[in-house]
């Protein structure tokens, strides 16, 4: 379904302009974390490219499909995990079923990513009194399940201990070695050089530079993004 | 004239007596409300959840006449049944006029606006908190109605009692439409009102203090209930 | 686990839950009658007697005289048993009725304060006493409903010369209610009214108020039963309505209600037998 394609993108809520004519194309393969400033339009972006936001003008294509339409093979991990007041496990399973797979098959799905993520010892407690770092490992589980071909992560370490966050990165890692592609923000920068490949910086709803990971730290195109890895090192 | 405390021992006398005719007609009371407040759940949740969780024109019009009509009174709704079950109305030839039904029918009247209500609001909330992760799951409006409505059932059950006070204490609705004829439709409130016309205060007021405990009793039943299951599900 | 399975189970108990108290098929009619002779305890004594013997259950709906005549105008009763003549007269003359039998008649009493303002006590001139109260301005408390008894305590003004729409004060308390809550309201303020004797002697909070003025002819109140026409209501029980019309003025039913007491005291007199009454 990859590559999803965006072009000349525009996003305005309240009159004021949050994406500006943005265009890029996200592919299949590399992890790609989108950074930027506060306010630079990192989570809306996302919920443009995941379907939960319809741009106000531009267009969005997945370019790997029949019609370019958005195709349901795909997640997102938000930063506060939502749990439904139903046992972890059937949390995961409701996913599952949405999806319309059998009650058989989704059992077993369940079982085998909640063992994944390491919650098997909670998989029959209700979600909601989890703990923050287990809600969102069990968040990451209910995406995994789902087998998505990308799988979008909105600062998903943001509230999370240093423990839980390197448990969840790890988790990340393995989800996409199992062949997702992972879209993710951070305005972590320790992160984005752990788990990026690519670097998408985000400024003012614009795209400004895009870089391998590598490249961007150490030899950053743009003023913005240099003067954004200088203001942000020091609280890394 | 010490009349209140006339009154709590004459409801103490009549819970002791277990008269059969008070056994009766607080049977009714409880039959005819429960029945009631469990159609008017059939409406006016699901209605409640589909306000709550989609934005269409004119919504914020439908939110404000469901909050009006909570205020509905009874003897109002009464009347209106009433004009529709009548031999001269157009549910005439249904023979409900002066049953039971239409105690029920009238009550569910009074109580779906107020279910329909205070269950938009809770889902509205529900949906602001859980509307992007459903959505990302892929799940339709129906979907998202019916997993909303269990997900908040401990914060529903309340409203239903709510409701179920509300059908439970009125009596202008079902007086009309029942007729309080002996036996038949009279309940603990229009019995209370026969006994006030009688001039029997104490055994009026010992009627409303059984009404009242009974009413009581539910509420602290579920609100345990409640609680319980909060701290087990968060 | 599966949640569709799990609303659906709760949808139907809830179904279940509303469907519960359907209306039960059994014989029985709808009588429209007055607040009076419910609260007066006469259908209590009466109706299990008449159920007994017919197997037919009467549902009474009480209400006033003229509510009831209504009820029974868009045929929402099989039998009309109140106690308004004209009121009667004008229900047969639409032809809502199909004829009127006369069957009891109880009486009415006027009862006021022991303090008794307006000095009438003991008196047996229905009309002087209104005068009296009229021209002291004492708190007077009028049914004001339409019902029987608020249309002969117009008439008694009407025959004591007193237009009372046009002289009625601030002493004259135009209430809207039943029988009961107009007792009720007298009571609490210690003011005069007509009240049926059957539900003044079945009344428990009478506080300060006793009966000064009865006896007088012109007080007399006359109950007569109808079966609503079938022909214009083609709802009405006819069978079983009639069965009940005909078995109050039969000499088993009359003597029924000869029988009912309080305290030792006859509340209605049968006269089926009294022609024109």
């Amino acid at each position: 379904m990859l590559p999803l394609v965006l072009e000349e993108v525009r996003f305005v809520a309240g009159g004021r302009v949050i994406i500006d004519s943005l265009s890029m194309e996200i592919d299949a393969g590399p992890r790609t974390v989108i950074l930027g400033p506060n306010g630079a339009g990192k989570s809306v972006l996302m919920r443009l490219c995941h379907g939960l936001l319809t741009p106000t003008a531009g267009r969005i294509t997945w370019r790997g499909t029949r019609n370019g339409r958005r195709p349901r093979q795909q997640a997102m991990v938000f930063q506060r995990p939502v749990m439904l007041r139903r046992s972890a496990l059937a949390n995961v399973t409701y996913g599952l079923e949405l999806a319309g797979v059998s009650r058989r098959e989704r059992e077993l799905r369940a079982q085998d990513v909640i063992e994944a993520v390491g919650l098997s010892h909670v998989a029959g407690k209700p979600a909601r009194v989890l703990s923050g770092g287990e809600q969102q490992k069990l968040a990451l589980a209910r995406a995994w399940a789902l087998g998505p071909e990308v799988l979008f992560l909105d600062e998903p370490t943001a509230n999370l201990d240093p423990g839980a966050t390197r448990d969840l990165e790890t988790i990340v890692g393995q989800i996409h070695a199992s062949g997702t592609k992972i879209v993710m923000t951070t305005h972590n920068l320790g992160q984005a050089r752990r788990l990026g490949d690519e670097i998408l910086f985000i400024d003012g709803g614009r795209l400004v530079e895009r870089a391998p990971v590598d490249r961007f730290f150490a030899d950053p195109a743009t003023a913005e993004a240099a003067a954004f890895i200088r203001g942000e090192l020091p609280w890394t | 004239m010490d009349g209140i405390s006339a009154a709590f021992g004459e409801a103490a006398r009549l819970v002791a007596a277990a008269d059969p005719a008070l056994v009766a007609i607080v049977a009714l009371s409880l039959k005819v409300s429960v029945a009631a407040v469990a159609a008017a759940a059939l409406i006016g949740l699901p209605l409640g959840a589909i306000v709550g969780i989609t934005r269409f024109p004119g919504r914020h019009f439908v939110v404000v006449t469901l909050n009006a009509l909570m205020g509905l009174p009874p003897v109002v709704v009464g009347l209106v049944v009433y004009l529709l079950l009548s031999r001269a109305g157009p549910l005439g030839p249904l023979g409900l006029l002066f049953t039971p039904a239409a105690m029920v029918a009238a009550q569910t009247v009074l109580v779906t606006p107020i279910l329909a209500a205070l269950s938009r609001q809770v889902l509205e909330d529900a949906w602001h908190e859980h509307g992007e992760q459903l959505r990302s799951l892929g799940a339709g409006t129906g979907d998202s109605v019916l997993t909303l409505l269990w997900d908040t059932r401990f914060a529903l059950v309340t409203i239903v009692l709510a409701g179920f006070g509300r059908a439970a204490a009125e009596v202008g609705a079902v007086m009309i439409v029942g007729g309080n004829i002996d036996g038949v439709t009279r309940v603990m409130t229009t019995a209370i009102a026969l006994e006030t016309s009688k001039g029997d205060l104490p055994l009026a007021l010992g009627l409303g203090i059984i009404l009242v405990t009974l009413v009581l009793a539910i509420n602290a039943a579920a609100q345990l209930i409640r609680t319980a299951a909060l701290r087990r599900y968060g | 686990m599966d949640l569709r399975r799990r609303i659906a189970a709760a949808t139907f108990a809830l179904a279940a839950l509303a469907l519960s108290p359907y209306a039960l098929a059994q014989k029985f009619i709808t009588v429209a009658s007055t607040t009076s002779t419910e609260q007066s305890g006469l259908f209590k004594h009466l109706l299990p007697v008449f159920e007994k013997k017919s197997g037919i259950q009467v549902r009474v709906v009480a209400v006033g005289t003229g509510q009831a005549l209504d009820l029974a105008r868009r045929g929402d009763a099989d039998v009309v048993f109140v106690h308004a003549r004209s009121a009667e007269e004008k229900f047969l003359s639409e032809g809502h009725g199909v004829k009127r039998l006369p069957v009891m008649y109880n009486d009415f009493v006027l009862i006021g304060p022991k303090s008794d303002p307006a000095k009438i006590a003991g008196s047996k001139d229905i009309l002087d006493a209104l005068k009296k109260i009229r021209d002291r301005g004492a708190p007077f408390v009028s049914r004001g409903d339409r019902s029987g008894t608020h249309i002969a305590e117009l008439d008694l003004w009407k025959a004591a010369g007193i237009d009372i729409a046009k002289d009625k004060g601030p002493w004259y308390r135009d209430t809207g209610q039943g029988m009961g809550p107009a007792l009720n309201t007298a009571s609490s303020m210690g003011a005069y009214l007509l009240a049926d004797r059957g539900t003044w002697l079945a009344f428990r909070n009478r506080g300060d108020l006793a009966i000064l003025v009865e006896g007088d002819k012109r007080l007399f109140n006359q109950y007569g039963v109808m079966l609503v026409n079938p022909e214009k209501h083609a709802s009405v029980k006819r069978a079983e309505g009639q069965a009940f019309v005909d078995w109050l003025v039969s000499p088993e039913g009359q003597k029924t209600i000869a029988d009912y007491k309080i305290n030792g005291e006859q509340l209605f007199y049968p006269n089926a037998n009294q022609p024109g009454a």
